[in-house]
């Protein structure tokens, strides 16, 4: 049986006891919610945290409110983000890639703020500790050598959450909560391309919810690419959001490319295709150029040169959707249900 | 082998044996309420089959990549091998041993048993919590509910279509109980 | 030895009726204790300490500051353990904990037994071992290339395990005057069991002082004589119960490093001592399917009949020899079983790797040439204009034959497979029908029920079956067969139960245990139903004999003249003459004392008489034929698979229910290998490291197919009795994944018009066929080469209609 290392144990019944305990604490703490990541990177050893503060049970982040857009509580449940009627109608993008994130149990466990942060991965790191003695560590934990790209001076470990391309392309800003205070950026700038430090999050901040704008004119869609139906994580996601006139003409665009690289990557989608008409001439077009952006590394499931070939298929399937294709077929192929 | 020490030196350095301390936990297991004193790092899976000695939750990978730990926690199916014990007092923990009516089985124990849905057995358990879960949303689930709502458990053995095949009949039976016991 | 009893019915109370299996229930509500539910008062838990390194000399263990660990009670290591093992009298190659050389990452030496699972983990951390890496090899062409250093000192030549050779017939001669030959050449990856439960053990001393293991393996038999071996202890001191496996698929037949250092520590501590593997463990014990690389030169008329096959195979090993001997020959031996092929020469080479070791998983060593034979035949029936299905059924082998190597072929039901298989997927209709990128593809297969010889060489029963019934009406059924999932206890209990005109619920089953039940061989080969079967037939006729004798005089008729049927015992020619099952033990238990009986059962010897003639030959063969149907998207190579037909000549189907997801969860594990599962390894860059890993040791990593991912199977299951098999019962546990992998391949040609001659068939492979296809190149992926492999001179065969006798023909060719 693999078993979790030994830990200190916080249950704050607040947001502010939370900070402070996570100030207290230090680095050396972490934040638990719904342990899907975490759990399992501490049994290998990833992290080894001496505390461990949880979060689950606190209401304050389980919240949702429609407003101008919406706010969703970073704690509420992927299966609860699925739920919801006002994602399922107005972001398409969210919905699938939260209804595609792991299994449906992982889903009732894992959070929303916990797939938005979700550790990088790579298949030199989530190894067991005695695996990763095997090939003397790497970069990310314990070692010196990014396996991957040996010449590499960062590690190039893979952004591997469904939600933050999504999120992203539907213009998210996320609210971080600390004992210093609060302060709130774009998801975007959440994230790094570094797969050690990939956040912008500071140990001591909480994340706490995740702010959606109206979503009135924007049509959106997730396309996740991964061997099976369920489990695995993304070898390619593509989120895409498109504001088109009542004639077609395209407003506003963004696409989003995950698993590509150590963040996700918000692609120059919406100048590529502002003013255009999204014909299938023009999706091939900007899916080839915006595919150019995806680099994959040799560290994930599939093989890498057929993980480049198709981005712009994905990225295709995307836009054809939020043109308002029906795309069920395709998707049934694809990931294996209709959503 | 690497100069970073070894990660058990810095587990003791950081954690001194006499930080290891046993916490007493109630939990509420098949509507009993039972009490252990466990280790704080253990989770519910190991809590439940090396604590209370519910051996019917099983496990395959301890990563939450397989399904045969999951147990209903509030009604909704979960993977007791990533949680913590010690965030499932005052929750309501359902597992296989809690299903049957007495010695009378559980619809979907018995479709399981009749139709082939179970072989080696080993991942029966995690199968037919995560069917009663959703059964108890959906009493007449298509085959492709079926399939969504079973896809975080894998088996080895039967190729998956007689465990549909078993929640189909179950939810039949299940159907049936209902109307037969309006009046 | 005892002929196996012919069907004596043809109506049936309890054989062929869907029933709940008599573990149904346990299984169910969580009940059915595996070996890691097990626990004991005192119990004290074991970890093994495994090699960094994929090859290297170890120069010094030191356990002084484990030993001095809080918590920790023994540390053992390869000292502890000089004598060494091996599944197979000729590869005892393995020690419980390696002494002077590790030779895969994974391979345990030493471990540790402490108060519990945490401390134990803690440590094996404080472990000290020197190594002295050595260089490592990580194919079998690079094993050619590098005799040395030699993984093992052992073996045909450098790092050569088993190298093999046969000709039946002048093969060359026959290829001379074809119309055609076609040569071809395939890779099947290696892939691993992955059964759900990890391995776990658990060793205890019994009252009496002796040693018991209770433990997740599919061969109780075979472990308890290596026990003994490496124990230095008497086998009648130790008692080995098959606790019921969580799924074996082959992964659970060979004795385990874990099962020798539980045990032995328990002998030294006098305390019940558990290991479970972890799951990554699970991937280092492996025994899984090995990596084969093939050759076929097969000739053909132009109507499509074979007239020779040249089979060449290259076997990846990993560091050990596990079933290795065996899986060498059965990447040949059953070639010539499905279709009439006069002459046949097949050669073979397994080569040691410093990777896990490779041994048996279902289908053992034959779901590879199996793939390359039958994606050969649809290459030649396209070539030729021929249907794939037409083609096939032209060349059947003929019930009751002999094949050129000397395999007898008894009852085949391969044509009614076909013909079936063949309709319900509407084959005829629907084939090149289907629109752009969708296609329908063919195979066939055939498997043996039950090995011919047993592992260690004997002239002893292969099964046995004890019966004893008292005047409760009690019936226990005793035998050593090893309950993995398969369901062999439900057939013990339903072969009994029909025997004795009996409900199965009346049966109580005492199986898998060493210590009580007579011997079976264990759950291999597909022997179980057919071997422990006729055993059980044969018992359970003998108790009935003495029942009917005693009924006979109460109900004053013959004791021939005796019918059991429904719990109850009555004269045929007047059924209102008859008593309870319950009187009837009574009865014979007053006339002739306490009713027990045994019965057993081997084999009937092969026809081949020369050396190596043991591997292969079998009482029964089983047939199964697939139609696949697929969609392949041009763009990616996305490859989707709707929906399989599968007809499987099961003899008789026992429990039509169990039949049934025996055949489905085939067509599951062999998709599974078709499209996704690889026990793949990375050597990372030479200059900076010798590591050689596994790539993917999880079930994240290790891509098993989900609901998601299943297709919809529908199952013929084709009933043609045959006569050495229980009530005519073949197997149905192996045979039908082997045909599901060369369907796929054989629906995407349909589909798309690419080959790929390689097992897993993933997207990127069928995107690069597709480009080549494209460009106006051989539109194929696949080997490209085969090395010089140095095989023997064939040991030489006459085939039976060439005027041999099954015996080596010496001085080489006949005239």
């Amino acid at each position: 049986m693999m078993r979790m290392p030994w830990f200190r144990w916080h249950a704050p019944k607040s947001v502010a006891e939370a900070a402070t305990i996570l100030a207290d604490e230090g680095p050396q703490a972490m934040l638990i919610a719904g342990g899907t990541d975490l759990v399992p990177n501490m049994k290998r050893r990833h992290q080894e945290p001496a505390a461990l503060v949880a979060l689950r049970g606190l209401g304050e982040l389980k919240r949702i409110a429609n407003g101008a857009g919406l706010t969703l509580g970073a704690g509420l449940t992927l299966a609860e983000v699925v739920e919801s009627r006002s994602v399922r109608e107005n972001y398409r993008a969210l919905y699938h890639a939260a209804a595609q994130v792991a299994t449906p149990q992982l889903r009732n466990m894992g959070t929303l703020g916990g797939n938005v942060c979700l550790d990088t991965r790579c298949t030199y790191y989530n190894q067991s500790y005695e695996w990763r003695k095997a090939i003397d560590f790497c970069m990310k934990k314990d070692g010196e050598t990014c396996w991957v790209a040996t010449a590499s001076k960062r590690c190039v470990a893979v952004s591997s959450t469904d939600t933050a391309p999504a999120l992203i392309a539907l213009g998210a800003k996320v609210r971080l909560v600390s004992a210093e205070g609060t302060r709130e950026l774009d998801l975007a700038d959440l994230y790094a391309n570094d797969g050690m430090e990939y956040l912008t999050r500071r140990p001591d901040e909480i994340l706490t919810e995740i702010a959606l704008p109206a979503a009135s004119g924007w049509k959106s869609a997730y396309w996740k690419l991964r061997r099976r139906g369920s489990f695995d994580f993304p070898v390619l996601g593509v989120a895409a959001a498109v504001r088109a006139a009542p004639d077609g003409t395209v407003e506003d665009a963004r696409i989003v490319l995950g698993a590509v690289a150590s963040r996700p990557i918000l692609t120059k989608a919406g100048e590529l295709l502002a003013g255009k008409r999204l014909t299938d001439e023009v999706i091939e077009e900007v899916a080839a150029k915006v595919a150019s952006r995806a680099k994959p590394m040799d560290n994930t499931d599939l093989e890498i040169y057929w993980r480049k070939e198709v981005v712009p298929a994905f990225v295709g399937y995307a836009l054809r959707e939020a043109r308002g294709d029906d795309m069920r077929a395709t998707r049934m192929r694809i990931a294996r249900q209709a959503l | 082998m690497s100069a970073s020490t070894n990660a058990t030196e810095r587990a003791q350095a950081r954690d001194p044996a006499a930080a290891r301390r046993n916490v007493c936990l109630r939990l509420r297991v098949n509507g009993e309420e039972l009490e252990a004193y466990v280790a704080p790092y253990k989770t519910l899976l190991e809590v439940l089959r090396e604590d209370l000695g519910l051996t019917g939750t099983k496990h395959g990978c301890e990563l939450g990549e397989c399904g045969a730990c999951a147990v209903l926690i509030d009604g909704a199916p979960v993977l007791s091998c990533l949680e913590l014990a010690v965030q499932c007092e005052e929750r309501d923990i359902q597992t296989i041993e809690g299903l049957a009516r007495g010695t009378e089985l559980h619809p979907l124990q018995a479709a399981f048993a009749d139709l082939g849905g179970s072989q080696c057995g080993y991942c029966t358990s995690g199968m037919v919590m995560t069917a009663k879960a959703l059964l108890d949303a959906d009493p007449a689930p298509s085959r492709e509910r079926i399939k969504e709502a079973l896809s975080g458990n894998i088996c080895r053995c039967t190729g998956y279509q007689q465990i549909w095949e078993s929640v189909e009949e179950a939810a039949r039976v299940l159907r049936a109980e209902k109307s037969e016991a309006k009046p | 030895m005892n002929a196996p009893e012919k069907p004596l019915k043809t109506r049936f109370d309890t054989v062929g009726k869907p029933r709940r299996r008599v573990d149904g229930r346990a299984k169910t509500i969580g009940q059915q204790r595996f070996a890691d539910d097990l626990a004991l008062p005192r119990m004290l838990h074991a970890k093994l300490a495994r090699s960094p390194h994929a090859h290297a000399a170890i120069e010094s263990v030191d356990v002084s500051r484990a030993q001095a660990h809080r918590g920790v009670h023994l540390v053992l290591t390869g000292a502890d353990f000089p004598i060494p093992y091996g599944i197979m009298p000729v590869s005892q190659d393995e020690y419980p904990l390696a002494r002077e050389r590790v030779r895969f990452v994974g391979d345990p030496v030493a471990a540790v037994i402490a108060v519990d699972e945490q401390t134990a983990a803690e440590a094996l951390d404080l472990i000290e071992v020197k190594y002295r890496p050595l260089p490592t090899i990580a194919s079998p062409e690079e094993g050619l290339a590098k005799p040395e250093p030699r993984i093992h000192d052992y073996g045909e030549q450098g790092n050569i395990h088993r190298n093999q050779a046969y000709e039946f017939g002048d093969v060359e001669e026959a290829l001379a005057r074809s119309d055609h030959v076609f040569e071809d050449l395939f890779f099947y990856e290696g892939n691993t069991h992955l059964p759900l439960e990890q391995q776990a053990s658990l060793a205890s001393i019994e009252g009496d002082g002796k040693l018991l293991l209770q433990t997740s393996t599919q061969n109780p038999h075979y472990l308890h004589r290596q026990l003994g071996r490496v124990l230095q202890m008497p086998t009648a001191h130790i008692r080995v119960m098959a606790i019921a496996n969580g799924g074996g698929f082959g992964g659970k037949c060979d004795p385990g490093n874990h099962e020798f250092v539980v045990s032995k520590a328990a002998l030294v501590l006098g305390r019940p001592v558990k290991i479970c593997l972890t799951r990554e463990e699970v991937f280092y014990q492996h025994r899984g399917r090995h990596p084969v690389l093939m050759k076929f030169r097969t000739g053909v008329t132009k109507d499509g009949r074979l007239t020779a096959m040249h089979l060449q195979t290259l076997l990846d090993g990993g560091a050990y020899g596990s079933h290795g001997p065996a899986s060498t020959f059965y990447t040949g031996v059953l070639t010539p079983v499905s279709y009439e092929l006069p002459r046949f020469k097949f050669e073979a080479c397994r080569v040691f790797t410093n990777k896990p070791a490779c041994g048996p998983k279902r289908g053992h060593g034959t779901p590879q040439p199996r793939f390359g034979q039958e994606v050969q035949l649809d290459k030649i029936a396209h070539a030729l204009g021929l249907d794939p299905a037409e083609m096939r059924l032209k060349m059947l082998t003929k019930p009751d034959s002999l094949t050129a190597s000397w395999l007898r072929i008894g009852s085949t039901g391969l044509g009614e497979c076909i013909e079936k298989a063949v309709e319900m997927s509407g084959w005829k209709a629907r084939r090149g029908k289907l629109g752009p990128g969708r296609g329908l593809g063919l195979a066939c297969s055939a498997y043996m029920c039950g090995a011919g010889v047993s592992i260690y060489w004997n002239k002893l029963p292969h099964s046995a079956v004890q019966l004893l019934l008292d005047r409760s009406g009690q019936v226990t059924v005793y035998c050593g067969a090893t309950e993995i999932g398969q369901g062999s206890d439900d057939v013990l209990a339903g072969l009994t139960a029909e025997a004795l005109g009996i409900d199965p619920v009346s049966v109580r089953v005492v199986t898998g245990d060493t210590g009580i039940t007579p011997i079976d061989l264990g759950s291999y080969s597909s022997r179980v139903t057919i071997m422990m079967g006729n055993a059980a037939l044969q018992a359970a006729a003998r108790v009935r004999d003495l029942l009917a004798n005693a009924a006979a005089e109460a109900l004053d008729t013959l004791p021939d003249r005796i019918a059991f049927s429904q719990e109850r015992v009555f004269a045929v020619e007047d059924a209102a003459k008859s008593m309870s099952f319950v009187e009837a033990v009574a009865a014979a238990e007053a006339k002739f004392g306490t009713i027990a009986s045994v019965g057993s059962y081997a084999p009937p010897k092969p026809p081949g008489k020369f050396k190596g003639a043991g591997v292969g030959p079998s009482p029964a063969y089983s047939f199964t034929a697939c139609v696949l149907e697929t969609e392949v998207d041009p763009a990616t190579g996305w490859v989707t698979v709707p929906k399989i037909w599968i007809a499987h000549d099961i003899g008789r189907a026992l429990n039509p229910v169990l039949a049934r997801g025996q055949v489905i969860g085939s067509v599951y594990m062999g998709l599974g290998e078709a499209l996704m599962e690889e026990q793949a390894f990375r050597r990372l860059p030479p200059k900076l490291s010798s590591a050689l890993v596994h790539r993917n040791p999880s079930m994240l990593d290790y891509k098993s197919l989900t609901h998601m991912d299943m297709p919809e199977v529908e199952v013929a299951l084709i009933e043609d009795p045959d006569p050495n098999c229980p009530y005519g019962a073949k197997e149905a546990g192996q045979g039908p994944l082997l045909p599901v992998m060369p369907a796929l391949a054989n629906a995407i040609h349909d589909a798309v018009g690419v080959r790929i001659d390689e097992v897993p068939i993933t997207p990127d492979k069928v995107l690069a066929a597709l480009a080549k296809k494209a460009k106006g190149e051989v539109p194929r992926v696949g080997p490209e080469r085969f090395p010089a492999v140095p095989y023997p001179e064939p040991t030489f065969v006459l085939p039976p209609w060439e005027g041999g006798d099954g015996n080596e023909l010496k001085g080489r060719k006949a005239a």
